[in-house]
């Protein structure tokens, strides 16, 4: 039975099982909305608000669900928590609505959130399964940040909308467009990677 | 022409895993064979194409009429994981060897946010029923064509001699982004 206290429990989301950095998961929305910091926090929070309310009702009913159509209950769970969310943004911010637009909905499919039932909650007590999924969440949400502070000081030099750069900052249009997403995630996993071998080598 | 404008910017400009980062896990994952890149992005597009249509059908038929719309994801999502599965039951009976190629990645394709993501986005944009099929294979053919790029360049990539943490995903990134710089030469094409 459970091998790990609550505390390693927690804490695994940040780093040794982030799933950004560590599981690739969820790469759609994290490469999509990090053009500016707002839209990576609301989307970090939209998709926290979607995982941690899922693995509460998933480790609840867990003994309810038969296994053969388990797959289509979380979907529809998770779907339930999407549109909740997504109607949510739309009514109270509607300009963050309107820039993550249809990422919104897509959290339905981001993989860490049916990867986190399937593996965790189905399994395991309604208390642990919540601070796995707060745990995931951070880690998650701080991904997301790291990224879109990057993209955001780079193309357009501001943080949070603040400036940051001083009037000589020519910004570098390409980190808000499409090859900028992939080339910033291409070498921060690598050093996250770099990172875990140092850490690994000096064990 | 505004159709085939459609066609053309959905496989070029708007390309799903270049422009709007979807379908990112199988275009990371199985794209190291051209053949099997090509067998998965043909299923994609299949999917695609089906899905479109359906969805189409669902979202003017039921969805609008008796005001449902806010039962758009839930409705979606099912009908997709339910068209996966009726492909898959349907390759396997017609054709056994395509279905042990596509193996595992079939039933991923219900995971797969660009099906998810084409749907939204058809009537998110008020598409008739043409243009949403259109708009269906289009985007097909250009995750197929993405995937079948990221394939050709991987096989040459394993005999290059990389960093031992770029190894892996973090390459792979580094040769989309570079590829998504090449497919943003396309975007002036079609005003």
């Amino acid at each position: 039975m459970p091998t790990k206290s609550i505390g390693e429990e927690f804490l695994k989301g940040f780093w040794k099982e982030n799933p950004i950095f560590r599981q690739l998961l969820g790469m759609c929305p994290t490469l999509a909305v990090t053009n500016a910091m707002i839209n990576g926090l609301a989307m970090g929070l939209a998709t926290a608000f979607v995982l941690i309310f899922s693995s509460l009702v998933v480790s609840s009913i867990k003994k309810l669900i038969p296994s053969q159509v388990r797959i289509a209950t979380y979907i529809v769970i998770i779907a339930t928590f999407v549109t909740i969310a997504d109607r949510f943004l739309a009514a109270f911010f509607p300009p963050i609505s309107k820039n993550l637009g249809p990422y919104v909905p897509l959290i339905v499919v981001n993989c860490i959130i049916l990867g986190r039932q399937e593996a965790f909650s189905s399994k395991n007590t309604v208390g642990r399964s919540l601070i796995d999924a707060f745990g995931m969440s951070l880690g998650f949400i701080l991904g997301l940040l790291i990224l879109s502070a990057i993209r955001e000081i780079l193309g357009f030099g501001t943080f949070f909308g603040f400036q940051v750069m001083g009037q000589w900052f020519k910004p570098w249009i390409i980190m808000i467009l499409p090859p900028g997403a992939f080339i910033t995630l291409g070498i921060l996993l690598a050093l996250a990677l770099q990172i875990e071998r140092k850490t690994k080598a000096r064990r | 022409m505004e159709i085939i404008a459609l066609f053309f910017s959905a496989i070029l400009i708007n390309n799903f895993v270049l422009h709007y980062f979807l379908g990112i896990c199988p275009f990371l994952g199985v794209s190291k064979k051209i053949d099997s890149a090509l067998s998965m992005g043909l299923a994609v597009t299949f999917v695609m194409s089906i899905t479109a249509a359906v969805s189409w059908a669902i979202n003017h038929w039921i969805l609008i009429p008796y005001q449902l719309d806010y039962l758009q994801i839930v409705s979606f999502i099912l009908v997709i994981a339910s068209l996966v599965q009726l492909v898959e039951m349907f390759i396997r009976k017609i054709s056994p060897p395509l279905y042990q190629a596509l193996g595992i990645y079939l039933p991923l394709i219900t995971t797969n946010c660009a099906i998810f993501f084409l749907a939204l986005m058809a009537a998110l944009k008020n598409y008739n029923f043409i243009e949403t099929v259109i708009f269906g294979i289009g985007s097909g053919l250009g995750f197929t064509l993405a995937i079948i790029l990221m394939a050709g360049i991987r096989e040459q990539l394993d005999l290059a001699d990389v960093p031992e943490a770029l190894k892996g995903a973090g390459i792979s990134l580094i040769v989309a982004g570079i590829m998504a710089l090449a497919f943003l030469g396309f975007s002036g094409m079609i005003k």
